[in-house]
This record gives structure tokens, C-alpha cells and sequence, in this order.
């Protein structure tokens, strides 16, 4: 078993003729994800890399049974792809854009769960099982199946460690991206229920951010509720108050959201936090 | 996106909450011929301006210029005053404070409002201060209104105007992709007559794009962050002397964070973003060099931005800007190998590790 997403997975990409989507849905691919269609507006009968059908709408994907969608189009046509793929009773929705309006992400969350889908996202790198199915971009020669979950606001930020934990020797279970901006469709309290009951995963990484309080949330969390050993590495200790620091969500507010309070709240639940992104390793067993 | 007073006013006026009557000027000529008494505001985006002495009252003709000419050019803080608002005195009995804004962990709009207003809401007890989440699909109805109305203890005359104005002031949130839009003071005047006396409204910056309205200068950005995101860059300047340049926005605050644990100062955040283009990377360098650093750092864990693209483009950059300041370059991740070995052909040095380039940048820059 794994959170979310597995070799079973059957994906389609919203958005697969365009310049980020066909990259990253070849890089998918090669990764071993399922891919099963990809939709594009007026593109509908072609096939990506001679193998994968193209529709032009998502209910016509609706026959190969999807499973989870990646959306790659652009930010004002997102509240637009996500509707269509609730619609069409898809159940796990990553939204890779940035710049989405939250008050559209709002709307797309809300709708979903009313429907009974998930949103990952928006302005995430991706979920990745490791070995098993890949949705996003996340780089595919940095993972080595192992026993470490991580989620994490953050993309590069994300493989650096990943990419620490391999090297380190270790693996990883399941990675995810749960976005950058202020409204995303999953905090850290929502896939620290998936990584507690996951039989796959042994230890759990957050990697966390400025903005918000969902650290100080998840913390408390943690203390009552995951019996599995947590680390944790924040970023933004440097960060002037008030300004956005390149992800919507990145920023201090009216003095919320700050690295103190984040690192304090870890501290009191038992979570030890990396002071550089390359020490989450050591702090692992 | 913050909006100054005199725009979230206009909003105001535009939906039918009541504001004061006022008008801006940016100079005295503008000002126009004393009738009754005034208050003049700077338009400036800093909050508690009053007790900085942003705000001036004028019961003269006299008062009025004197208080335009000093406020006018006038430097409080860190903000230059353009504009101020000269707008009627207005008679307050009372003070409330209402807000509606995003719950980030809720995902949800909340509506926030209390009968002690004209203070700070952060240094106000929890308890004092009535917080209603809205569902955003099911949206706003009147009976928040009643509830909020209630918890404050508002006289039925005054509760009535109160209504009107929270649903207009959740219609804006709605309607103009507001972050934040905030009364406080809303005030009771002596005729029991409800007014906003402040307008605090930010606008999501990312949902610009169909409000051509507030297709406006950024306020709080400098002018060399404006030219860098027009360009198409994340960028923020600070006030260090290691220029950075890196990518993805956790990484780039990362390695702020590591330079300033290693006694760094970084002069700048600069985010590439996923890119695999040689001028993009050169082109970065301009704004970066703009703000003078002492010594460069360049922190890539290469994915969809390859190290090999990097590399050729700091190469580029060093001949097309003259680069005279050390450079100092991570390169990890896809073609690291190659992107290494490209640096090293042109003299510049570069690590596979972030540690190691953060403590060779901070000794050039002259830190511990």
C-alpha cells in the first residue's frame, strides 16, 4: 500500500499537447505512471508519443476509468480543467499550476469535497510513489524505494532533500507536494493520516515554510496522533515580515507565519527540525 | 496586493458603503477652499500612521495648507508621502471593526468583527472578537450579519446599517479577489449613522489578470524588484552584499537562511523558476548586479532546470556584463557533471554541495 497513488494508478493528464505538459507527461511515462489518456482542446484524436490517445474533453476519457488527473494548463483555465475533472468523477486531482486566484482554489477544494475527489496543489511539484506511479515533476533519478514519507510546500526544495535521504542510503515510500500558495487542496494534517496508516512508510519529513500556521496545526497534531517518528525542516527563518518570499503563501503576516513559531511548535510535539536541508538525514534512524 | 485608503475607499463608494467625503491631493494647488473642519491622511501603506504623525487636523484654512504642505514630501518611516486625503471630520461616538478575509487552514473566507475597534484586532483577546467561517460555495447570508450584531450588542438602528455593510463588504471580497478587506474604524457617529472612517483592502496579486482596475503600480515593491518581475523574476531585495540567484522559491529561501546561519548577508531573493534557457539564466544576472553585491552565489539543484543550461548561461552573463564580482556556483542534480566542467573551463568555481559554496561566498563577502 501507499498514500494516494500506486502502480494501479490510471492517470490522464489534462493539458498533454502543451510545453510543460508533454515534457513531464514523457518523463511520467518513463517513470512507469500509467498514463492512460491526455486531453488537450481541438487535439482530440492524435496520440502523445504514439502510444497515448488524446481527447479533447475529460467525460470522454471516462471509459478508460481514470483514477487521478494532472493538471498542466494554464492559471486563469484551472478553475475551468478542475471542474471538468470533478465533473467527470475523478477522484485524485493534482493541480501543478502556479499563479492560480485562491479564491478560484477555494471553490475548486471546496467543490471536490463535496464531490468526493482530492486536490493536491495548486503550485506543487507532484506526488510520487516510489516505484510505483509518479504524478508531476519531480525529477525521476533522485528517489530510491525506501521507508520515508515526505510533504512538503515546496519543489526544489523537495528534491534537495529527497535527494539527501537517497544518498544518505535510505528511501523513501511516498513523496508529496502540497503547493505553495495559500489555499491548497491537502495540509499536513490530511497526508499525515495517509503516511500514519501506510504499511510502506516508517518515518515522516515535513518540510515547511513561512506563512499560515498549518506547522504549528500539524505539530499538534502530531503529538496526539502519529506514533511514527517525525523530522521537519522550515525555511524562511531569514525572511523580512510582509513580503512574499516567490510563493503566494510564503509570507508573514501581522506577525503570523513566522520560522520561530513553527520551529517552537515542532519542538514542543517531539519533532526534531533540521537547521540546513541536507541534515534531515541525520535526524532520521 | 495592498490598495492605499484612498482606492479601497472608492471600492467603498462603488458598492454603497458609506465612506466620508474626501478627495486626494498630490499637490497644494489641488487643495481645494476651506468649508468646515478636515482630517488630511497620508496614503501611506504603513499601519498606527497617526502616532507616526501621518495624520494632521485642520479646523483653519490655515491648519489645511500647512498641514498639506508638511505632510506632502514628507518621509515617515520608510515611506515617502505622494498623496494625502483630505477628507470631512466625522463625529465619533463609538468605534467597531469588521474584516472579512481568507482562513488559510479552512480554506474559507471568515468574518471577523468586534465593538472594540480602532485598536490593532492581533492585540485584542480571541473571545472579544467575534469569527464566522464562511463556506465559500454556500457563500454569505444575512444572518452572520444578525449573529455578528448580537455578539456586539449593536442598537437595532445601527444593526441594520451594520448588515448592509457586511454584505457589501463580502460582495467586494468576492467580486474584486480580495485577500483582505477591512473597516476599522467603523464608526458610530454622534447621529447614529454607520461610516467607514479607514479602508484596508488587498487584492490577490495572482487574480490581477481580470481586474485590469488595479492594473497599477505596485506600491510596496522597489523599482528594481518591479523591473526584475516584469522580466518575468521573482526577486526581492534585501539588505546584504551576496547577490543570489537560485531555484524554486523553498530553495532560494533556504539559501537566504543558510547564508545569514553562516553570518551572510544576501542583498537579494531571486528565484529562477523551472527553466531550461541559457538567457533566462544571463539575464537574471542584470538585476542582480543592479543591486551591487559584493559577491555572487548561484544555488541550483538541477531538474527541470538543467545544470548544464545554467552553467552556459553564467558564462554568458560574465562576458556580456563584465562580471568583476566572484561567483560562486552550486550545481546538483541533472548534468551536474557537465555543468561543472563547463565553470571550470571558464575559471569560475563551483561545488557539488550547498554547504561548501555558502561558506566560500560568505568568506569572499567578507562574514565570519
Amino acid at each position: 500500500m501507499s498514500s494516494f497513488v500506486d502502480e494501479k494508478t490510471k492517470v490522464i493528464v489534462q493539458g498533454i499537447t502543451g510545453h510543460q505538459g508533454s515534457f513531464h507527461a514523457g518523463e511520467m511515462l518513463k517513470f512507469g505512471t500509467k498514463i492512460v489518456a491526455g486531453t488537450s482542446p481541438g487535439k482530440g484524436g492524435s496520440k502523445f508519443m504514439d502510444k497515448v490517445p488524446v481527447f479533447d474533453n475529460v467525460s470522454e476519457t471516462i471509459h478508460l476509468k481514470p483514477d487521478a488527473t494532472m493538471i498542466s494548463v494554464a492559471a486563469p483555465f484551472v478553475k475551468d480543467a478542475a471542474m471538468e475533472a470533478i465533473y467527470s468523477g475523478i477522484k485524485i486531482i493534482y493541480i501543478l499550476t502556479e499563479h492560480v486566484p485562491f479564491h478560484d482554489s477555494m471553490e475548486i477544494v471546496h467543490n471536490a469535497r463535496r464531490m468526493g475527489s482530492i486536490v493536491l496543489g495548486p503550485n506543487g511539484p507532484g506526488i510520487t510513489a516510489v516505484g510505483k506511479c509518479k504524478i508531476g515533476i519531480m525529477p525521476n533519478k533522485i528517489f530510491k524505494k525506501g521507508k520515508i514519507a515526505v510533504a512538503s510546500r515546496s519543489g526544489t526544495l523537495t528534491y534537495e532533500i529527497v535527494n539527501a535521504i537517497t544518498e544518505a542510503g535510505m528511501g523513501e515510500s511516498t513523496v508529496i507536494g502540497l503547493g505553495g500558495d495559500p489555499v491548497v487542496g491537502m495540509n499536513y494534517i490530511d497526508v499525515l493520516k495517509e503516511f500514519e496508516k501506510d504499511d510502506e512508510t516508517e518515518q515522516i519529513v515535513l518540510v515547511g515554510e513561512i506563512g499560515g500556521s498549518n506547522e504549528e496545526i500539524a505539530a499538534r497534531y502530531i503529538k496526539e496522533n502519529v506514533s511514527k517518528k517525525v523530522v521537519a525542516y522550515i525555511t524562511g527563518r531569514s525572511a523580512p515580515q510582509g513580503k512574499r518570499m516567490g510563493h503566494a503563501g510564503a509570507i508573514i503576516e501581522k506577525g503570523v507565519g513566522t520560522a520561530e513559531s513553527k520551529i517552537k511548535a515542532f519542538g514542543e510535539a517531539g519533532v526534531k527540525v533540521a537547521e540546513y536541508p541536507v541534515d534531515i538525514p541525520s535526524l532520521l534512524e | 496586493m495592498n490598495l492605499y485608503e484612498y482606492m479601497g475607499k472608492s471600492i467603498f463608494r462603488e458598492y454603497g458603503v458609506p465612506v466620508p467625503d474626501g478627495y486626494v491631493v498630490e499637490n497644494l494647488n489641488d487643495v481645494k477652499a476651506f468649508t468646515k473642519p478636515v482630517v488630511i491622511k497620508s496614503q501611506i501603506l504603513l499601519g498606527g500612521r497617526g502616532k507616526s504623525g501621518g495624520i494632521k487636523f485642520a479646523k483653519t484654512e490655515a491648519d489645511l495648507k500647512k498641514g498639506v504642505t508638511e505632510l506632502l514630501g514628507s518621509k515617515i518611516r520608510d515611506y515617502t508621502v505622494s498623496k494625502v486625503l483630505i477628507e470631512e471630520m466625522i463625529d465619533i461616538k463609538k468605534e467597531l471593526y469588521v474584516s472579512v478575509t481568507l482562513d488559510r487552514t479552512s480554506r474559507s473566507p471568515i468574518i471577523m468583527a468586534t465593538s472594540q475597534g480602532g485598536v490593532e484586532i492581533e492585540t485584542l483577546p480571541r473571545e472579544n472578537i467575534f469569527i464566522k467561517t464562511v463556506d465559500p460555495i454556500l457563500g454569505y447570508s444575512d444572518f452572520m450579519a444578525r449573529e455578528a450584531i448580537k455578539f456586539m450588542g449593536l442598537s437595532p438602528e445601527v444593526g441594520k446599517q451594520f448588515t448592509g455593510i457586511l454584505r457589501k463588504l463580502y460582495e467586494i471580497f468576492e467580486k474584486k479577489d480580495c485577500e483582505l478587506v477591512e473597516i476599522n474604524p467603523l464608526v458610530i457617529t454622534g447621529e447614529g449613522k454607520l461610516i467607514a472612517a479607514d479602508a484596508k483592502v488587498i487584492i490577490d496579486s495572482d487574480a490581477i489578470f481580470r481586474h485590469k482596475e488595479f492594473n497599477v503600480v505596485d506600491p510596496e515593491k522597489t523599482p528594481l524588484e518591479l523591473e526584475a518581475n516584469a522580466a518575468g523574476y521573482s526577486f526581492i531585495e534585501l539588505n546584504g552584499n551576496i547577490g543570489v540567484i537560485a531555484n524554486g522559491a523553498g530553495l532560494t529561501m533556504a539559501t537566504l537562511d543558510a547564508l545569514t546561519l553562516h553570518k551572510g548577508y544576501p542583498r537579494n531573493f531571486l528565484d529562477l523558476g523551472g527553466t531550461d534557457n541559457v538567457e533566462i539564466v544571463a539575464k537574471a544576472f542584470e538585476f542582480v548586479l543592479k543591486a551591487n553585491p559584493k559577491a555572487i552565489l548561484v544555488n541550483i539543484f538541477g531538474g527541470v532546470t538543467k545544470c548544464d543550461t545554467v552553467a552556459t548561461g553564467i558564462v554568458e552573463a560574465k562576458k556580456r556584463y563584465k562580471i568583476s564580482q566572484q561567483i560562486v556556483v552550486r550545481l546538483s542534480g541533472v548534468k551536474e557533471d557537465e555543468g561543472r566542467k563547463i565553470l571550470s573551463d571558464a575559471g569560475i568555481e563551483a561545488f557539488p554541495g550547498m554547504m561548501k559554496a555558502i561558506e566560500r561566498v560568505v568568506k569572499i563577502a567578507g562574514g565570519n
